[in-house]
């Protein structure tokens, strides 16, 4: 039974995890990782979404609900420790922040 | 309904594109939000109205005004009233307000042509994910708000540098 457009919506899925990965692997600001992780994390969502579309069960968007109270706590524990991390070192390059116990 | 899906589609993955490979953190930001807003008319065009409306008020509206916060908080100094001059200028606004009219011309036509959705198309109403959230899934709805909890003692807790 042809309900969603199946391959392409988790294709875009893909697509969107892999940008936020390179994102996450490429920039050395901790905004842009940030954002990153939220990009991977949405596109997680949107496959989650594409699976309850298909098989017609609300499970998925269910998970979906989850995956958004676990961006939201992400990102604000990710800015407290960004804070922190510019209140510390002067600057947003992740790479500057090497030292454990520095 | 495909044609709907496809143009979201690409819209989404171009923003993102560019995203991350903005030097900019406002106008990545900006591309950001364009780039929630065209997966949440994917969601949309894939029967799911419920979650397209989180994805718009939790992620483009919640996460995002947090990371807004973030990037104007970390570029105060002298030096920020004219760089904040210099990211508002008209043509910054030109690629994130082309790409959010064509996404809203989209669910306008979407919103209007009547037939919502292809007619194999399953829609999910938000009863079916309330009932599946309080019971079957009780218990995570419960680890959700302790993980919403742990995550607000440990912000206040980390950006309280008063402390020490």
């Amino acid at each position: 039974m042809p309900t969603a457009p199946l391959l392409p919506a988790l294709l875009l899925a893909l697509i969107l995890f892999a940008l936020g990965l390179v994102g996450v692997l490429v920039r050395r600001n901790f905004v842009f990782i940030l954002m990153s992780i939220e990009i991977m994390l949405n596109a997680t969502g949107l496959a989650f979404i594409v699976a309850a579309s298909r098989w017609g069960q609300a499970d998925g968007q269910v998970i979906f609900l989850f995956i958004l109270t676990l961006a939201a706590s992400e990102v604000a524990l990710g800015l407290a420790l960004i804070l922190r991390i510019r209140h510390r070192l002067t600057t947003l390059d992740s790479d500057a922040a090497n030292l454990l116990q520095g | 309904m495909t044609l709907a899906f496809y143009l979201a589609a690409s819209i989404a993955v171009l923003s993102t594109v560019l995203v991350i490979t903005c030097a900019n953190g406002v106008h990545a930001l900006l591309y950001l939000v364009v780039s929630l807003l065209a997966v949440a008319l994917v969601f949309y065009t894939l029967g799911a109205a419920f979650a397209a409306a989180l994805e718009v008020i939790v992620y483009a509206g919640a996460i995002v005004v947090l990371l807004v916060f973030l990037v104007m908080m970390l570029n105060l100094g002298d030096a920020a009233a004219i760089r904040e001059a210099q990211w508002m200028t008209p043509k910054i606004w030109i690629g994130p307000s082309i790409l959010s009219a064509i996404l809203f011309v989209e669910l306008a036509a979407l919103l209007t042509s009547r037939n919502t959705g292809a007619p194999s198309l399953v829609v999910i109403l938000p009863q079916d994910v309330g009932i599946a959230l309080f019971g079957p899934y009780i218990l995570c709805v419960e680890l959700a708000s302790i993980l919403l909890l742990a995550a607000l003692i440990g912000a206040y807790r980390l950006a309280n540098t008063s402390r020490r």
